[in-house]
């Protein structure tokens, strides 16, 4: 019995490393894992069905009248205002249901297996797009159906959607961080709405920059918000790519690079 | 073949080899050097009371938890400097369900098949055949949240063997099953080391590690406090005892003197219940009292065997009861790690 168990343990190809390959694998395993959550409890898509419509509704004909005259003028400055909002808001539970799957057993059985440590976030993050692109798709659907027409064409909508995501996604990293870090899911909640609130309105999403104070002028501009809100603008309004676009993606690149490394680390340390 | 016990010369049999592992929370030491040396192919039982730090060793065996202090090799490999190699080398079921809730037993074996690089039909294959070994095949596609605590115990445990490890961790695999289930899963792991595995499990009852185990640890407060086969240990912590009540009272002393005859020791008698008590080195002699009993017309009233209890496995190994507070401990060791 011994030598079974000697024979058991020789017949394995050995490696304590990961390929690259294999923690792409893993991750899109674990992606497939988050698709099969949501399916299984659809009800975790209410925020990102209801917020864009209700949303999109209250805050154009709130600001329409007094900001642009009337509400069909405000909808390309508004669109895309509450297009960054509300899907980057929508990566805060991205770090919530982190925190809550993480005290599960199962996260457990993730940490003993031989896949690459980075899989159970990055395949998390993953899945958490599918709740971005519903947000995203939701939004432009309120538009239309408003009677916003973007003048850009539906080819610069759908790089402007990709473009939001890809954003979010990175953003998430950020609010993944503090889901590992954080004690309690609702900790996590508490900590990401206080970076994020002054973030999404103090910046160009509701109002033109113009309109208010010196000092609120200046972070509304640096706010990488307003960056990303810019660039949809120039994508879906006028067809272009401009300088905003690129400072967004350097930007995102930029956080990846930072909290993905981090956030796995803490991860691994608190397990 | 060599190669594999490269870090640790001569070690070829042993499947665990841990000295001194210590672990700390906050200024309390879960674990305070424990030493365990498990053989491959056999089973090894660890029995300790709730908080003795069974399942903090086992996380810190299982690469889930580092080690403050220790040192730990998994078929040689070590547990901090190759744990992607000793995670290719075991399957854990950990105390508490490691399976995914809102998920089916069927996809949740298929995940887990699929991180291990199976493809999605060897996924599919692997975890209709897993299925079928525990029983779950008709619940294979339920969420778990309607599964009983046995079916969840089976799942995780069927997850834990989709590889084929040739180290199996099992943290009380049978808490809070019924008698039945635990026979089973007593079973399927006994099975599983005739399949060439070596199991470590642990565990809060001695009948159980009686039962399974082929050498016995028992940790008390982070420590352990023995070790050995499970004679070893019984032998250790005395034989069990035997209460007879008798029908008739005016046999008291008759009955008493046949009990003395038959068993060879010496007994106590209780008036007021009317109960002989006797230590009792082998269970087989029962019968011939039984016999001796009867043939001198001694009715009874109740007999019964009692086991020593884990209770008194700690009383006697470690001089203290099993359920008193273990918290004053962490004041005697010199040094605190936080
Ligand atoms: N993450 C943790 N943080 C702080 N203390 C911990 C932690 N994990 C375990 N402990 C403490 O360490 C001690 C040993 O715990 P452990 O879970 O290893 O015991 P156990 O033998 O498995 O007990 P049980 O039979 O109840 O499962 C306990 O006193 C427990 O309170
Ligand atoms: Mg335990």
């Amino acid at each position: 019995m011994k030598s079974t168990s000697k024979q058991l343990a020789v017949n394995r190809q050995l490696k304590n490393n990961t390929s690259f390959g294999q923690a792409v694998r893993n991750s899109l395993t674990m992606a497939y894992r988050g698709l099969l959550k949501i399916r299984r409890t659809p009800e975790q898509l209410f925020d990102v069905t209801l917020q864009p419509i209700i949303f999109t509704l209250m805050f154009t004909y709130i600001f329409g009248g007094a900001i642009s005259g009337n509400v069909h003028n405000y909808l390309p400055i508004i669109i895309p205002g509450i297009l960054v909002q509300t899907v980057i808001g929508t990566s805060i539970v991205t770090g919530v249901q982190l925190r809550e799957d993480m005290d599960k057993g199962v996260f457990d059985r993730f940490k003993s297996l031989p896949i690459a440590r980075i899989a159970p976030l990055a395949g998390a993050l993953l899945a958490d797009t599918i709740r971005y692109t519903i947000a995203t798709v939701l939004t432009f659907v309120m538009g239309y159906i408003m009677g916003y027409r973007p003048e850009g064409g539906l080819g610069y909508v759908v790089i402007a959607a990709v473009f939001v995501i890809v954003c979010s996604w990175a953003i998430s990293w950020i609010f993944a961080f503090f889901g590992v870090i954080a004690r309690t899911a609702s900790s996590v909640q508490g900590i990401s709405m206080l970076v994020l609130f002054p973030l999404t309105f103090l910046s160009n999403a509701f109002v033109p920059v113009k309109t208010m104070p010196d000092w609120l002028q200046w972070f509304a501009k640096i706010n990488p918000i307003s960056h990303i809100i810019t660039a949809v603008r120039d994508l879906i309004n006028d067809g272009t790519i401009g300088w905003d676009f690129a400072v967004s993606l350097i930007g995102a690149a930029a956080i990846v690079a930072i909290f993905a490394p981090i956030t796995v680390r803490v991860y691994m340390r608190r397990a | 073949m060599g190669h594999i016990y490269r870090t640790v010369p001569n070690n070829g049999d042993w499947a665990i080899e841990a000295h001194g592992l210590v672990k700390t929370f906050g200024d309390k030491r879960a674990v305070d050097g424990v030493n365990l040396n498990v053989r491959a192919g056999t089973i090894y039982g660890v029995l300790g009371p709730n908080g003795a730090g069974k399942t903090t060793t086992v996380r810190m065996l299982a690469t889930l938890l580092r080690p403050d202090a220790g040192s730990a090799y998994i078929f040689g490999y070590d547990v901090v400097k190759e744990p992607q190699i000793v995670r290719q080398l075991i399957g854990v079921t950990g105390q508490y369900a490691s399976v995914d809730e809102s998920l089916s037993a069927i996809e949740n074996l298929v995940i887990f098949s699929r991180l291990l690089g199976l493809s999605r039909t060897e996924a599919r294959r692997k975890a209709a055949e897993l299925l079928e070994e525990f029983g779950l095949t008709e619940a294979a596609k339920r969420p778990l949240k309607n599964f009983s605590g046995g079916m969840r115990r089976r799942l995780d445990l069927a997850a834990s063997l989709i590889a084929q490890p040739p180290l199996i961790f099992l943290d009380e695999p049978t808490t809070g099953l019924d008698p039945r289930t635990r026979n089973r899963m007593w079973d399927t792991i006994r099975r599983l080391v005739k399949q060439g595995s070596t199991v470590l499990l642990t565990t809060q009852y001695l009948q159980e590690a009686d039962e399974l185990a082929d050498r016995i640890a028992v940790i008390d407060r982070g420590r352990v406090v023995a070790e050995g086969t499970a004679d070893e240990l019984k032998a250790s912590v005395g034989s069990s005892s035997l209460q007879l009540k008798i029908q008739n009272t005016k046999d008291i002393e008759n009955a008493r003197q046949t009990v003395e005859r038959v068993l060879k020791v010496r007994s106590n008698v209780s008036l007021e219940t009317g109960k002989i008590t006797a230590p009792m080195a082998d269970a087989d002699r029962v019968t011939d009292l039984l016999i001796a009993l009867r043939e001198a017309g001694i009715h009874l009233a109740e007999l019964s065997v009692q086991k020593p209890t884990l209770d008194e496995v700690f009383l006697t190994i470690t001089g203290h009861s099993a359920k008193e507070d273990t918290s004053e401990t962490s004041d005697e060791m010199g040094e605190v790690r936080v």
